[in-house]
């Protein structure tokens, strides 16, 4: 356990380092492009991990908890001239408050109605974002952000550093909680809520903070979009792609570790951006439906699992 | 540290800066390479119905390549899907740009989708043609961008005028405004609202829909309720067609003289067909109807090649309101190339600032933001539709143009009520 | 001139229409999650899927409700079929999760939507009857009937379901179904081929759903996505597997949504559907038609 500890710390400190470092061995801006919207996919596959993996809970609207963090952001900085890691902080912070509510709200009941109420969720934010003329409304919100520090090498590759800071960050939480007494209880409530709560397990406690955590982290995610688009408007911002995202991610790489969110994020998101500049057409979603589908078939446990399997095969 | 923040600074010095020349140097040995023009279309998801443009640009690279290319180099397209997704948008034109190495662009279909990119081509300082985007350039204002569309100078208030311009010449005072929660209608509504306090006008009315709305009986009869002079819609297709088809279930106030304006729908083939004879009346706006005063050798020659393509494609089988205008995209990067007798983005976008430029939807001249210098949109009104055949919107008389002035093929019929009914 | 009066008449005759409508969209998904416990979250691009049936069919002059008839038995199989591929994929590994059959079904959708679209293209589609663009007119109150012929779709489709449910041997078994699969193969009876027929028949719902659509209004490929919401939020409101409360709750919220456009401002009815569901999921979960558990 120590020395997984040191390698993880290890690993993580030269993933930062190589990120630092970037812009001036990869000069070409596309990388940092498509990187971005790959390490915000592990952040958000990460953070939805931490209730839909660890607890069972299937959470279909992490565009909810995406989009508050966008819209929070950016009218921090139109409205206030906030910075952008307090914007980050602060849409943290409303992500776990989101994610408090509704667990308060919900997780009463079973599985599959926390999943309904959510996606409610998704509806009720667009809608409220759509009616506020203060965010936009439809015709959304431009943000032109400050001139990126001077060691960045430019705006785009500032936000990829930025959101690489925040998926180490989430992935070395998610990690924590995965080995830690949290972990252990929402392994318990996923395989039986009612022996959990018998044998003295906190279960609704450990939901909650698991809600919260999750929330909190989905939402950093969106915290340094606005600077990346420059433009935000609810419909992206609210996408029904980000929640199926948030979903088939950790499903394709496994729901039950830390990694894989990230093997999962990392294979999906890369697909569909090298599909959007090649195959182009209805094709690209044609494969990702198809790839769920196939994935649920065939290898429910996603990549890791499968892997385990091999190796159990080939040990025999 | 120094020393990493120097060489991080000449690194971004190099991309910045030192890029730009080694570019244009390695472009002036290129004489053999094909000229490239990057664009993304949408071809799926809510805006696929826009598609249909890319056949504009397929024929303008044909009719350039035929007679022997810009500068005697090809013209190349290279177009990807943005899904209708403005979050797709970024990474692609990062990809035309920085791996394709294009030499010049084309924005995606509209406002929200190019709007992410206004500061990307302002800040790497890149040639680009608008697509449709109402007020494009009207906050980054960059001088290498121009718009192949008519809106005109001040476009977010140039859109919504030509229907008020006509409700002012009818005496209209009271006016209602309905609009869907999506980006171009409202701020088509808005500007509405404005020129609406400018002309004097009460609006007695302002209501905005979401998207995918289907029943409007509760919008209508508040709209009869209040029994304004004139209604000014905007909305999208899905929507365009339910509230026609709720004016003839519901009913329309006889105080009603114009109805429409801002409706986008009604311009395609589809809907003209699907709705047919009960469009009569509507007033609406559009860039172009086939009509003595708009023709031209250049159009007729156009749609005498979309059309056959457009019908094997199952795409709009009329094309008037998009197509064209994506040839005339062409036909602005031609301009700028051919005047200019250099790729170099700089003095292409100086000869299109300081020239008008024949396109097939007549001459074109370009302000500092490059917004056409005279709004050439039209406001047309429905009459004589008979049935459901699509084709029989081919012939001029069917789609009058009311305004602009200088074009005008028809006469106004008010109330809306009486309109409604003459064929 | 329309009175105060004649506006608040009409909101609630059309909200009872608009209701009805969904209705019959949600009936499906009454069946298949509220009886079976499986979440097709694709049952509204089934719904789709069944509305450009009926398109095709107007194609080759069928009328929408003639073709609705002629789509129930190809839906019914198209819904045995996809039964039988669900319970195979997860018979294999034993009892399905949540997660991953709400994965599958999404997937699914996926799949549907973009297959209509490379068919039928992504342009809007919409069908033509002699009844389209004229209105029954019944004092102050004025009712199309595009709205008012869809809308009956739903009281004779539950009417019968009710029917069938309660007073045939079959019906019963499908009621049993979802209280215990054992009891039910103890006496005798495949529990798997009755949750088999059970979701054909919810999926034959979605073809008459379709028609409803399509009668309503021009329908898109990626319609279904909109609808996703609203039609859990119906079937959960009403408690799982209550058949007529599907109904009551769909006209509650329609006329919810057309109040709110009425009185307040259309912009704001989205959001009116899951705002209830929240607040009912708060204070009864168990749904407003449901037994307690």
């Amino acid at each position: 356990m120590k020395r997984n500890n040191v390698i993880f710390t290890l690993g993580a400190f030269l993933v930062l380092l190589a990120g630092f470092f970037a812009p001036s061995i990869v000069t070409n801006p596309f990388y940092f492009f498509a990187g971005y919207v790959v390490v915000q996919y592990i952040v958000i596959a990460t953070g939805w991990n931490v209730l839909g993996g660890y607890a069972g809970y299937i959470n279909f609207g992490a565009a909810a908890f995406f989009g508050s963090g966008v819209y929070l952001s950016a009218f921090l900085f139109n409205t206030f001239g906030v910075p952008l890691w307090i914007g980050i902080i602060a849409a943290a912070a409303l992500g776990a408050l989101l994610g408090l509510a509704m667990g308060y709200l919900t997780l009463q009941i079973q599985g599959v109605y926390f999943a309904i109420a959510t996606l409610g969720l998704v509806i009720v934010l667009e809608t409220i974002v759509h009616n506020l003329p203060g965010l936009g409304g439809a015709r959304g919100m431009a943000v032109y952000g400050p001139a990126p520090p001077a060691w960045s090498g430019g705006p785009v590759q500032y936000v990829f550093f930025v959101i690489l800071i925040i998926a180490v960050a989430c992935v070395a939480l998610a990690r924590w909680i995965e080995h830690s007494w949290i972990g252990r209880g929402l392994r318990a409530v996923r395989a039986s809520e009612d022996a959990a709560e018998c044998s003295g397990v906190p279960t609704l406690k450990l939901k909650l903070v698991a809600c919260s955590i999750s929330g909190a982290m989905l939402a950093a995610a969106g915290a340094p979009y606005p600077f990346y688009t420059n433009f935000i408007e609810p419909v992206t911002a609210f996408s029904l792609l980000i929640g199926l995202n948030a979903i088939a991610m950790p499903l394709i790489g496994g729901t039950r570790s830390w990694a894989g969110p990230i093997i999962g994020a990392i294979v999906l998101a890369s697909a569909q951006q090298i599909a959007t500049v090649t195959i182009s057409s209805e094709l690209n979603i044609l494969f990702v439906g198809v790839v769920l589908i196939a994935f649920v078939a065939l290898a429910p446990n996603g990549l890791l699992g499968l892997a385990k399997r091999k190796s159990a095969g080939a040990s025999k | 540290m120094t020393t990493r923040r120097q060489f991080n600074k000449l690194a971004t010095l190099g991309t910045l800066g030192l890029a730009a020349p080694t570019i244009l140097s390695s472009k002036a040995f290129a004489a053999d390479k094909p000229i490239k023009i990057g664009a993304s279309v949408s071809l799926t998801g809510p805006l696929a119905s826009t598609r249909a443009g890319e056949i504009g640009y397929e024929l303008w690279r044909d009719d350039v390549n035929a007679a022997g290319g810009l500068l005697g180099r090809k013209v190349e397209f290279v177009i990807y899907d943005d899904q209708s997704s403005a979050s797709n948008v970024p990474a692609i034109y990062s990809k035309l740009v920085d791996v394709d190495k294009v030499d010049v662009l084309i924005s995606p279909y509209g406002a929200n989708l190019s709007a992410p990119l206004m500061p990307f081509i302002k800040q790497r300082n890149l040639f680009m043609v608008g697509m449709f985007a109402l007020a494009g350039n009207d906050r980054a204002r960059s001088d290498k961008y121009f718009h192949a569309c008519p809106w005109g100078p001040d476009s977010m208030l140039g859109w919504p005028r030509g229907f008020f311009d006509i409700a002012k010449s009818i005496n209209a005072k009271r006016i209602a405004i309905i609009n869907s929660d999506l980006e171009f209608s409202s701020s088509a509504a808005q500007g509405g609202n404005q020129i609406a306090k400018e002309y004097g006008m009460e609006v007695v009315m302002n209501q905005s829909y979401p998207p995918n709305t289907s029943d409007f009986s509760a919008i209508l009869r508040n709209i009869n309720n209040v029994a304004p002079d004139a209604v000014f819609v905007c909305s999208y297709p899905a929507d365009s067609a339910a509230i026609i088809r709720g004016v003839k279930e519901i009913g329309i106030n006889d105080s009603v003289q114009i109805f429409g304006g801002s409706m986008i729908g009604p311009q395609y083939g589809s809907l003209l067909g699907s709705l047919g004879e009960d469009l009569n009346g509507l007033v609406n706006i559009t860039t172009f109807v086939p009509a003595p005063t708009l023709e031209s050798p250049g159009i007729e020659r156009f749609f005498e090649r979309y059309t056959p393509i457009a019908i094997k494609e199952k795409l709009d089988p009329l094309g008037f309101y998009i197509p064209p205008f994506y040839y005339v995209a062409g036909q602005i990067i031609e301009a700028g190339i051919k005047g200019s007798q250099s790729v170099d983005t700089a003095k292409m976008a100086q000869y299109l600032h300081s020239h008008a430029i024949d396109t097939i939807v007549g001459k074109v001249a370009f302000n500092d933001i490059g917004d056409w210098t005279k709004r050439r949109t039209l406001m047309i009104q429905v009459q004589n539709v008979k049935g459901n055949d699509i084709n029989q919107f081919r012939e001029p008389g069917k789609q009058v143009i009311l305004s602009p002035e200088e074009l005008k093929s028809g006469n106004l019929i008010t109330p809306y009520n009486a309109a409604r009914k003459a064929s | 001139m329309t009175s105060s009066l004649d506006i608040f008449l009409n909101a609630i005759s059309t909200g009872i229409v608009l209701g009805s409508i969904y209705a019959s969209i949600a009936l499906g998904l009454a069946i298949t999650f509220g009886i079976l416990h499986i979440p097709n979250v694709a049952h509204p691009a089934l719904v789709i899927v069944g509305a450009y049936f009926v398109f095709f069919m107007g194609q080759w002059g069928v009328g929408a409700i003639a073709a609705a008839l002629v789509g129930l038995p190809v839906f019914y199989l198209l819904g045995m079929a996809l039964y039988s591929f669900y319970s195979r994929t997860f018979e294999r590994q034993g009892q399905a999760n949540v997660l991953q059959s709400l994965t599958l079904f999404f997937g699914l959708s996926l799949v549907i939507e973009i297959i209509i679209a490379l068919l039928f293209g992504s342009e809007l589609k919409s069908v033509d009857a002699s009844y389209v663009g004229s209105s029954l007119v019944l004092g102050p109150i004025t009712m199309p009937y595009r709205l008012l012929v869809p809308a009956l779709f739903a009281p004779i489709m539950i009417g019968a379901l009710w029917l069938y449910l309660h007073r045939t041997h079959s019906g019963t078994a499908i009621r049993a179904v979802a209280h215990d699969d054992r009891a039910l193969s103890i006496s005798g009876i495949n529990p798997t081929w009755i949750k088999r027929h059970a979701f054909g028949i919810a999926t034959a719902t979605a073809v008459v759903g379709g028609a409803a659509l399509i009668i309503m209004g021009p329908v898109e490929p990626f319609a279904g996505r909109f609808q996703i919401g609203r039609v859990f939020a119906i079937v959960v409101l009403a408690g799982m597997g209550s058949i007529p409360g599907t109904l009551v709750v769909a006209i509650m919220i329609g006329i919810a949504e057309s109040f709110v456009s009425a009185y307040l401002t259309p912009s704001w009815s989205p959001g009116v559907a899951f705002a209830i569901l929240l607040l009912a999921l708060g204070l009864r979960p168990q749904g407003l038609f449901g037994a307690t558990r």
